[in-house]
């Protein structure tokens, strides 16, 4: 499989089908037993763990349930890898925290901790921290699942935002259709006046930069676009949809 | 995986996850924050303890050894003979023990919960190695702080067996101290700090190896907190065995 500059490839699959081992093969946390991964055209699958660290800058990951530093506050989990690597300034730090927590609507959770948050803000807080350094790839492990469709819908607006605005290549592992579908069919505008609107795709316009990939025990079944998942003939595909 | 195959497995990868902590210290960067803090709460948190344990465990030696001594007329050696017994074996091991129980458990469930709550994944996709960040530190943390621990142990037993010697066995305090600081000899001294420093970088880095080999949830956590604590008092035990060993190989 390959994912582009803007594009969501979102994978599909039941428990233990591997969706998750994917991601982190992807970020080199665990290693493939065959194949090859490659990250903006330079190999990583032998690569050892300190030769990895410069390739991790350019990815982000979301954690399924957040994975933040539980004893670190919201500010300081979104500033830990800039104050890991030393490279900015206190002030610095500051202002990029703040803008970031604003893109995810979280500026008045700075000083929470991570104990004191609801599911939809600590996956919020995740993805800001995910969001430092402009990372050109972004991993999300079911980053809805268990939420009120309502803060679905909020994750999954960034991440078309993310995609569209941003031009970040993203892998979206999730089991939940409907945010799924989301991704799928809709887009986001940037208006002149700073304000993003999104739309939906209609029958002038069909996006073709979010496509699907079916996984059933560690094996790819299914990869193309929406409208082709859900006229695929596959039993096991038909039944995951309905 | 037989038995004899799982510990060769479990020795194979201790020894390596040693071998990259130790390997680390050489390489940036490097978290002296996070090492004095490691520092404080590892040697601060357990000085509490450690001066009650070496107190009572002196004033207990002074107890019982007297009433051997006794026997021969020797009762005048008490001091010497809770001297030599603290420096060289009780004050290292029994500080270890205490230590082993409260560090390790500590070390093992922090880092455990960091792994089951995929902290330590997100960590290293942050681009931090774990080994420099978590394991290192701790390991410095108890290297450094347990012969200092083994220090103030000795001071209070020496001290516990004065007071007991002094009021229920009315030796002389003069005589208690002269005895038991006049036997020290610079090698007990050296063993007695030898020691702890092994003991120390066992107990840091059995709680970090469990803390990062643990799987299987929160019963996980406590499954690795367990191993942890009788891992490294078993292996301090043994450990002292082949330090003392050694020692008295080359001081004969």
């Amino acid at each position: 499989m390959e994912v582009r500059p803007a594009e969501t490839k979102i994978i599909l699959g039941g428990g233990g089908s591997g969706k998750t081992t994917i991601l982190k093969m992807a970020l080199g946390l665990v290693k493939p037993d065959s194949g090859r991964v490659f990250i903006e055209d330079q190999e990583i699958t032998q690569l050892e763990e300190e030769e990895l660290m410069p390739i991790r800058k350019k990815i982000g990951m979301v954690f399924q349930e957040g994975a933040l530093f539980d004893s670190l506050t919201v500010g300081e989990n979104v500033a830990y890898r800039m104050r890991d690597a030393k490279t900015h300034s206190e002030e610095e730090i500051e202002e990029v925290v703040r803008q970031l927590l604003g893109f995810v609507e979280l500026e008045r959770a700075i000083d929470k901790f991570p104990s004191e948050l609801s599911g939809g803000m600590i996956r919020r807080a995740g993805i800001a921290r995910a969001l430092v350094g402009n990372p050109s790839i972004l991993l999300y492990d079911a980053p809805t699942a268990g939420l009120d469709p309502i803060t679905s819908r909020t994750i999954c607006e960034l991440v078309i935002q993310l995609r569209d605005l941003e031009g970040v290549a993203s892998i979206f592992v999730t089991h939940d259709l409907e945010s799924a579908m989301t991704l799928a069919s809709e887009f986001a505008e940037a208006l002149p006046s700073g304000e993003v609107v999104f739309k939906s795709e209609d029958h002038d316009l069909c996006l073709v930069n979010t496509r699907f990939l079916m996984l059933k025990d560690g094996g790819i079944i299914f990869e193309g676009s929406d409208e082709s998942l859900r006229s695929a003939d596959d039993s096991y595909i038909q039944d995951f949809l309905s | 995986m037989n038995f004899f195959f799982r510990a060769l497995y479990e020795i194979q990868e201790f020894t390596l996850l040693s071998f990259r902590t130790v390997r680390s210290l050489f390489r940036k960067p490097r978290y002296f924050e996070d090492i004095l803090r490691q520092m404080e709460m590892i040697g601060t948190g357990s000085v509490f303890i450690i001066m009650l344990t070496g107190f009572f465990t002196g004033g207990v030696l002074a107890l019982q050894s007297a009433k051997s001594l006794k026997s021969f007329g020797a009762v005048n050696l008490t001091g010497q003979l809770v001297s030599l017994s603290l420096v060289r074996e009780l004050g290292p091991v029994l500080t270890a023990l205490m230590v082993a129980g409260r560090v390790a458990a500590g070390i093992a469930s922090q880092i455990g919960s960091m792994v089951v709550t995929q902290q330590i994944d997100a960590m290293r996709g942050l681009g931090t190695d774990p080994i420099k960040k978590l394991v290192a530190p701790r390991m410095i943390a108890t290297t450094t702080m347990l012969p200092l621990l083994t220090v103030v142990a000795d001071l209070f037993g020496l001290v516990g067996g004065w007071i007991v010697s002094f009021y229920t066995l009315r030796l002389n305090s003069a005589l208690y101290w002269n005895t038991a600081m006049r036997s020290l000899s610079y090698n007990d001294a050296l063993e007695g700090l030898l020691k702890p420093i092994v003991f120390g970088f066992i107990i840091g880095m059995i709680g970090c190896y469990f803390g990062i080999n643990t799987t299987g949830g929160t019963r996980g956590v406590g499954r690795s907190t367990t191993q942890a604590v009788v891992t490294a008092s078993i292996l301090v035990i043994i450990a002292d065995f082949f330090v003392s060993k050694v020692v008295l190989e080359f001081r004969y």
